[in-house]
């Protein structure tokens, strides 16, 4: 079974990291980007029946630092 | 005081804070790599030091935080034992939760390395006693993440309980309030950017990091 987690950061957190990619789409002419975000995509391929609550236990612990960043957990089919 | 430094894969300040804690305790740290489950018994301080631990993956702090030796630390720390982390160590101290809040990429993007000037904003803790409340201090940060970021409820707390111990004395790296430095409720965990083990001998230009090292030593002896 494999797992996708989606780390961003919260709304209102300021993304430094964003911003300069911002930045360097404009630098590079694409105009009508009004803002740009970074996150982490995690690919974890998990022991068949691995449950719900231990991959959120898995972010909670370690994927995402909840005090700046939300996750997103989407299973894939094997 | 029988001292001992964390070493983590990709410490880079372990040996600067070794000497540190040497001039001032006379004594030599127990150098305790992450590795190991257990304090040499007795410790009465720890020291996290600055650099890359684990080479920043995931986020600056994470893996170290999550290492054999932090769950000792963890229980250290809640006995009372004074714990110092500076710069990544503070980073590894948020991240365990030991203290509250993060540090996040610096806002201006750049590596930030220079003498910044400092106000200590609380003079009564085991950490700061060696400075007098208000005093203006000179201490070198070397940082990409020292953006110190929590919420506002948690800054007001932070502010209204004296754990501020440290504020730039103007922007640095985007941290809220200015924010350079916190202690946990206790009064007993510091994490800081700014290192003041390499402000230490006349030689690096500057002293003013040494009377840290020395308020602890007299605190803690």
């Amino acid at each position: 079974m494999k797992a996708r987690v989606f780390v961003t950061l919260k709304p209102g957190v300021l993304d430094p990291q964003g911003k300069a990619i911002h930045h360097a789409l404009e630098g590079l002419g694409f105009s009508g980007v009004s803002d740009v975000r970074a996150g982490k995509l995690i690919e974890l391929d998990l022991a068949d029946g691995t449950s719900d609550e231990d991959i959120e236990a898995m972010c909670r612990k370690l994927l995402a630092n909840t005090v700046i960043e939300n996750f997103k957990i989407e299973k894939q089919a094997a | 005081m029988k001292s001992a430094v964390l070493v983590f894969p990709g410490s880079n300040c372990d040996r600067d804070l070794a000497v540190a804690i040497r001039e001032v305790t006379g004594r030599d740290p127990a150098m305790v790599w992450h590795r190991d489950s257990e304090l040499p018994v007795g410790t009465d301080f720890v020291a996290i030091p600055g650099g890359f631990s684990y080479g920043d993956y995931l986020r600056s702090g994470a893996m170290a935080a999550r290492s054999p030796i932090m769950r000792a630390v963890g229980d250290a720390a809640a006995r009372g034992v004074p714990v110092l982390g500076i710069c990544n160590g503070f980073q590894v101290l948020t991240e365990a939760g030991l203290l509250p809040g993060a540090l996040m990429r610096n806002a201006g993007l750049h590596f930030v390395c220079r003498p910044v000037a400092l106000r200590v904003e609380n003079s009564q803790s085991i950490f700061t006693n060696g400075y007098a409340a208000g005093e203006q201090i000179t201490i070198p940060v070397a940082h990409h993440d020292g953006n110190y970021q929590a919420d506002p409820e948690t800054l007001d707390r932070l502010e209204g309980d004296g754990r501020v111990a440290f504020r730039y004395m103007g922007p640095v790296n985007g941290s809220a309030r200015n924010i350079a430095g916190i202690l946990n409720v206790s009064g007993n965990v510091l994490g800081m950017m700014p290192h003041p083990e390499r402000a230490l001998e006349a030689a690096h230009g500057n002293t003013e990091g040494r009377r840290l090292f020395e308020g602890l030593l007299d605190a803690v002896a």
